[in-house]
């Protein structure tokens, strides 16, 4: 019991936990006080804010290795509820910060103000919104109980589901109600496991479920509700159906943030669930599905991928393959495994990588949308010599999804395929090969037309700054791959396994 | 068999019905309905788990009390936005289907949204 008494005192720093949330939150309020017009320096004005306060967690956590709590209300759970910032939090913190900012100055072209003219509904709706889901996920991140996520889940997908239908196109409408359908699917499933797991522990704080849990029926139950509804909301095969259509008709800021991000919440509860909450349970079946889904997304989104005519259509089938990559890491980071370090490591870095590389791509597809004014890869011919930058950083995003070094890809796939050949778990190794393989084609097939020599007629030329910032978020996936032993070691840092090792 | 158990059953029993209905009704209204009569199982289940008060040997468990009504203000606010993009989908085609090829057929009246 010292451990838990441990676990849930306030430690240094712990403000910026709730600062965290607090400042979107507040830009939300302040938006609807001071009405639409502000919405858009409200929103711009808060993002430099919101990446120091993510910064500062990083950097605090790097200090004292270990996880940063903060205690609402001054309630201990079972009571109360605490916020928790471990490594796999603070990074995906740190990257949300870097991501939505970017979105949001690319996003000031097509949902500004100007002064003088009329007020539309899209703008304001649009910064609202992105801060909406920017404090939703920062939720999810810190949350360390299992209904005050429940709810982040929630405002997530309220969030997120309005943005895909912004334009109000009654195929975009279809495809966010598509998507809500789903998510609340999700939703519901979660909230029945969470009844489950109150009913049978008393408890939902994270830290106390961890200590009580054993196996049984209700456990397993329980379990298996909770990771159905959120791999609905993560779009892992066959549960994917939603996504193309959504991500792919969402205005292009809002599909870097959707496709980078939001369906990383999910996936991020997946993980707690499993190694945090549950790593009493013998996980190596459940881990065996799991990798089973993902091996099978992998192989089937890429083939779709290949066949799709639209570029942000194969680009939002590329999200359905990379997906599958993430649940690889369930059979092999479970456990005290020299290799469970590992497979974790490479879970990690490949939410990180695809976050940053999957946001550059979307960007650099709604550049080139709106400048030739259609996205059909048949037409792209010559673009490479009209639009260099832009090509250049949808060609470095898929030299990541590909897995090519030097690469954020290529770190987190060459660390999983370690893992999984020292665990002799072959299978997995062979996917992720093809899986690579597929992921050149579909690259390949969406780029070779642009280096073709044809002319090409521009309907408006890009914005240099724009272009510049899906190059930047492209170089964050490259830089991933030049990240230093100890960023690994950062990852660990609250991982029940690697710390129940220290002494 | 005590009252519990069989509310407890019968939560079960409305969860599966919904799960029914959200798989197979192909159209949007009676997805929501579904979701909403899933929602109602939960809620039920919640109160029974109240009634035991599991955690702290009162006569009924406050905290799932809480949570039901927090449950239920999100279920309603995720009703309320399916309704919303229901009837925006009617105004825009004059049908409500998940199915896209029903109204790209004829080429879309391409209505903008202001």
């Amino acid at each position: 019991m010292i451990l838990t008494a441990a676990a849930f005192s306030p430690t240094a720093g712990r403000f910026l936990l709730v600062l965290a949330i607090i400042l979107p939150v507040a830009g939300i309020l302040l938006s609807l006080v001071l009405g639409g017009r502000y919405a858009e320096r409200i929103a711009l004005g808060l993002m430099p804010l919101g990446f120091g306060v993510a910064a500062a967690i990083a950097v605090l956590l790097w200090r004292s290795g270990k996880p940063l709590v903060y205690i609402l209300g001054g309630f201990t759970p079972p009571l109360g509820i605490a916020l928790r910032a471990d490594g796999f939090s603070a990074v995906m913190l740190v990257t949300a910060a870097l991501v939505i900012p970017a979105a949001g100055f690319f996003a000031r072209a097509n949902f500004a103000t100007p002064v003088g003219a009329a007020e539309a509904r899209a703008p304001p709706t649009f910064w609202i919104l992105l801060q909406a889901i920017w404090a939703a996920l920062n939720i999810v991140f810190l949350g360390g109980d299992l209904f005050n996520l429940y709810v982040a889940l929630e405002l997530l997908t309220f969030a997120a589901v309005p943005l895909v239908c912004l334009d109000g196109r009654p195929e975009t409408l279809a495809a966010a109600l598509r998507y809500l359908l789903f998510a609340l699917f999700g939703s519901v499933f979660y909230l029945l496991g969470v009844a489950l797991l109150y009913g049978t522990f008393g408890t939902l704080d994270i830290i106390l479920l961890a200590a009580r849990i054993h196996a049984s029926p209700a456990v397993w139950m329980a379990a298996g509700l909770m990771t159905a509804g959120l791999l609905a909301k993560t779009a892992l095969f066959p549960l994917h159906l939603w996504l193309p259509p959504a991500h792919a008709n969402a205005p292009a800021a809002a599909s870097a943030v959707l496709s980078g991000l939001v369906v990383k919440a999910s996936f991020f509860l997946i993980v707690r669930l499993w190694f945090d909450v549950l790593p009493g349970l013998p996980n190596a079946i459940p881990g065996t599905i799991l990798a089973t889904l993902g091996s099978a997304a992998i192989l089937f989104g890429s083939v779709l991928a290949l066949r799709q005519e639209r570029l942000k259509l194969l680009i939002a089938y590329s999200t359905v393959a990379q997906i599958g990559y993430l649940f690889l890491m369930f059979p092999l980071a479970s456990g005290t495994h020299p290799w469970a370090a590992e497979a974790w490591s490479g879970g990690l870095m490949q939410t990180l990588s695809h976050a940053f590389a999957k946001a550059a791509m979307f960007l650099a597809a709604g550049l080139i949308g709106e400048s030739l004014g259609h996205d059909r890869i048949a037409g792209l011919s010559g673009i490479g010599r009209a639009m260099p930058v832009t090509i250049f950083a949808l060609g470095l995003g898929g030299l990541s999804l590909m897995g090519m070094p030097p690469s954020g890809g290529f770190s987190a796939k060459w660390v999983l395929l370690k893992a999984s050949v020292e665990a002799g778990q072959w299978l997995w190794a062979v996917v992720m090969l093809a899986g690579g393989l597929l992921a050149g084609g579909y690259i390949y097939q969406a780029l070779a037309p642009a280096f073709t020599n044809a002319g090409v007629a521009l309907k408006t030329p890009p914005q240099r700054s724009r272009e510049a910032i899906a190059l930047a978020l492209a170089l964050c996936a490259v830089l991933l791959g030049f990240a230093p032993q100890s960023f690994f070691a950062f990852l660990q840092i609250g991982r029940p396994a690697a710390m129940a090792a220290l002494p | 068999m005590n009252a519990a158990t069989l509310a407890g059953l019968t939560g079960a029993a409305i969860v599966g019905l919904g799960l029914y209905g959200l798989i197979t009704h192909p159209q949007p209204l009676r997805k929501i309905l579904a979701f909403n009569l899933i929602g109602s199982g939960v809620f039920l289940l919640f109160g029974i788990i109240a009634r035991r008060g599991a955690a702290s040997g009162f006569a009924a468990d406050p905290v799932p009390q809480a949570m039901v009504i927090t449950g239920i203000v999100v279920a309603f606010a995720a009703s309320a936005l399916a309704i919303a993009l229901v009837l925006r989908l009617f105004d825009e085609t004059g049908r409500v289907t998940l199915r896209p090829e029903a109204w790209m057929k004829p080429p879309g009246n391409g209505a903008d949204s202001e």
